[in-house]
């Protein structure tokens, strides 16, 4: 690094990889925006729509445990907040249930025997403010969680454990106030977005594009966050937290901002998810989605952002093709695959192929020294 | 009372029962959060040896409660039931029963009660056996990377659970409770009726409790895994066989597991995902109990039994639990490990 030949050929590779990297990145985003919607089935293509918003958390996650080392078993609830806030909105523009008195409210609200809507539930009545809550909840909430968790400076397996128990938490409260939150049933029988009806194909096409524009935009601050002073500040609270906190720095306000960003993230995800799927119940807020959130981010390899969309495309893709055509193999193949890749592939799919190419690059620099 | 009873016997008929009430339910609820407790024990106790003694985060450790339960079940509906009624029960031939379990029960209930508290011994040896296979396999490559273990595990546990869906069926099983639990004990004049079930889950506990308490502090096993726990090096140092002894700690902590399974089959019944319904609290138990320390499980098991019973019966299900969770982030603000942490002079 001393010889400052050899140093701009660094800056120079440098400069080509960021090069190569924004041109990849540009040829994917034509095919997924301009050809797959041309191609593929509007079944298809709601389908791979639901990954990516999927992605959309994967990438939350592996900022927060991927880049800063907390592993959190709980970004179900983000993801289920952010749902949920839209799922209303969308709920009140189809009540399909009627009060004694005439008034439309939605179904579940109607059954639960309640006379009048909520005085929480009116603002969702405008779709601008149900799109700030999905920002602003998931936010708040993890704002005020981490604050706690992080000046208590719970960490590591403690931190995994509580956040697991929050996803607990929401999932009984969700199905605890059933006349609100309908419960189990989760919000459904979706009409309209906007005006626009939900079940047509050129809506499913406009939010699949929409989601690709935004995981586009979440890999892009991404990068950018991993590649500064936060993104080394996050990487040193990773690999050694005393040391940062030794050396100066506020570990403890790092981690806070890294998780509500990460919160928000996933609540933009569980937005998005919600409309291609017509549905969010309970589920999506519980341990076996958090934790599915993470064996996306593991398989595609950790501390990569790419590594975590690979992830969340592929295990996706697994899960459908198995839950089509062998319904009972795809638990046993969640677990196995999580088994082998934590054992023998820390770095995950991602890791191989660096290792792959270190090797070939060893090769390459032995014929040109 | 007699003055009273003199002027206005109704009104004192009123007081009279409204006090029975009120007692009755303090009674009753203190003696559901005793219940309760002992249950959260039994569920941490396991866990206070593999995530507290030994720092393994056994996620997998629900599956393991799940095996006990259907330990317990393949054993009194499958194993006994098929041996003592196979061929034909009482008066009825083997072509009329269609439950095995059910039919032993009522033919031979003093065979079904003892076969019942052999398999709570059974459970102990299956959950075991697998977590033994489960630490040379899997946890014993992780050591030192507890994040990594948390997710090799649960992967362990999307297989166990995977594996007793499709042997035995998604939908839930029960295990009939053997006759002499069947019957409940009246405190004298009150109300309040305590379940022999419920009784004999206490009274297991509290024997595991003490019987674990003096095979650690005690034996000569025990002094090794403690030896094991504090001090790594030196324990190998002088002599002491550090992989088995972790081998068999895991497998230990493993069998409690079974244990607190076939003996929650009593309170319902059992199904694959029992286990993962119960792993978060087993957790809460050990965390605000503090890690290391038996006496510290017992009070994490009683703050949560408690705490759950009463938040539950003021606020209902759902928001009960949900302040349950609340107190227990706030217990950690203020004593950050536990209510028993363990001392040491590392920075953390």
């Amino acid at each position: 690094m001393s010889d400052p030949v050899n140093q701009s050929f660094v800056e120079k590779l440098q400069s080509r990889r960021r090069l190569i990297e924004v041109a990849t990145v540009i040829v994917i985003m034509v095919i997924a925006v301009i050809i797959l919607p041309a191609t593929l089935s509007a079944f298809r293509l709601n389908l791979l729509g639901r990954w990516l918003s999927l992605a959309i958390v994967a990438v939350a996650i592996d900022l927060i445990w991927g880049f800063t080392g907390m592993l959190s078993l709980g970004h179900g609830v983000y993801f289920a907040l952010g749902g949920y806030a839209l799922g209303m909105h969308l709920s009140l523009m189809a009540p399909r249930g009627r009060t004694p008195a005439g008034v439309p409210l939605p179904d579940f609200m109607a059954f639960g025997g309640l006379l009048k809507l909520p005085a929480w539930w009116e603002p969702f009545h405008s779709p601008w403010f149900a799109m700030a809550a999905v920002l602003l909840v998931p936010g708040i909430v993890s704002l005020v969680l981490g604050y706690f968790i992080f000046r208590n400076r719970i960490k590591g397996v403690y931190f995994a454990i509580i956040t697991q128990a929050t996803s607990l938490v929401l999932g009984v409260l969700l199905v605890g106030y059933l006349q609100y939150t309908a419960g189990t049933n989760g919000l459904t029988n979706f009409e309209t977005f906007f005006g626009a009806s939900v079940n047509t194909p050129e809506f499913r096409r406009t939010i699949y594009i929409i989601t690709c524009f935004i995981l586009l935009g979440c890999y892009i601050f991404a990068r950018w966050l991993t590649s500064g002073k936060f993104g080394r500040m996050m990487v040193a609270i990773r690999d050694d937290e005393f040391r940062a906190r030794y050396a100066g720095y506020h570990v403890d306000f790092y981690k806070l901002v890294v998780y509500v960003i990460s919160a928000i993230m996933a609540g933009i995800g569980g937005a998005l998810f919600v409309p291609q799927v017509l549905i969010i119940d309970p589920t999506r807020a519980g341990i076996v989605q958090s934790i599915e959130f993470v064996i996306m981010v593991a398989i595609g390899g950790r501390g990569t952002i790419v590594g975590a969309v690979v992830g969340a495309i592929l295990f996706n893709a697994i899960r459908t093709y198995l839950s089509e055509s062998y319904p009972d193999f795809w638990l046993f193949a969640q677990g196995l695959l999580l088994l082998l890749v934590v054992m023998f592939l820390p770095m995950g799919l991602i890791g191989v192929i660096k290792e792959g190419s270190k090797r070939f690059k060893i090769g390459s620099n032995v014929i040109f020294p | 009372m007699l003055d009273a009873m003199l002027i206005s016997p109704p009104a004192v008929a009123i007081f009279e029962q409204l006090f029975a009430r009120r007692g009755f339910l303090l009674i009753t609820q203190t003696f559901n959060a005793i219940s309760n407790s002992s249950i959260f024990l039994l569920v941490g106790l396991g866990l206070a040896i593999t995530f507290g003694l030994m720092g393994v985060i056994n996620m997998a450790h629900g599956e393991f409660i799940m095996l006990g339960c259907y330990t317990t079940f393949v054993f009194q509906s499958m194993v006994f039931g098929r041996l003592f009624c196979g061929s034909g029960c009482g008066e009825r031939a083997a072509g009329e029963i269609s439950n095995f379990q059910r039919a032993y029960f009522e033919e031979i209930p003093l065979g079904h009660g003892i076969t019942f508290c052999l398999t709570i011994l059974a459970a102990f040896f299956v959950s075991g056996l697998i977590g033994l296979i489960l630490e040379r396999l899997v946890v014993k490559r992780l050591y030192g990377r507890p994040l990594d273990t948390l997710m090799a595990t649960w992967g362990v546990s999307l297989i166990l659970q995977q594996a007793v869906r499709v042997m035995f069926g998604a939908q839930n099983v029960d295990v009939i409770a053997p006759q002499f639990l069947r019957s409940q004990l009246r405190i004298p004049g009150t109300l309040v009726v305590l379940p022999f079930t419920r009784l004999f889950i206490l009274f297991i506990a509290i024997g595991v409790l003490v019987g674990l308490y003096l095979f650690l502090s005690r034996s000569k096993f025990g002094l090794r895994i403690r030896a094991v726990t504090q001090n790594r090096e030196m324990a190998s140092c002088v002599g002491i066989p550090t992989e088995q002894v972790d081998a068999l700690t895991f497998a230990i902590g493993s069998g409690l597991a079974g244990v607190c399974g076939a003996l929650i089959t009593l309170i319902g019944s059992v199904g694959p995902s029992t286990g993962q319904n119960l792993i978060v609290d087993s957790f809460m138990v050990v965390v605000i109990g503090g890690v290391g320390k038996l006496i510290g499980t017992l009070a994490g098991a009683s703050m949560m039994g408690f705490l759950n019973t009463f938040s539950e019966t003021f606020l209902g299900g759902s928001l009960g639990r949900a302040l349950t969770f609340v107190i227990v982030i706030l217990i950690l603000q203020f004593k950050p490990g536990g209510f028993f942490p363990q001392k040491g002079r590392n920075v953390e």
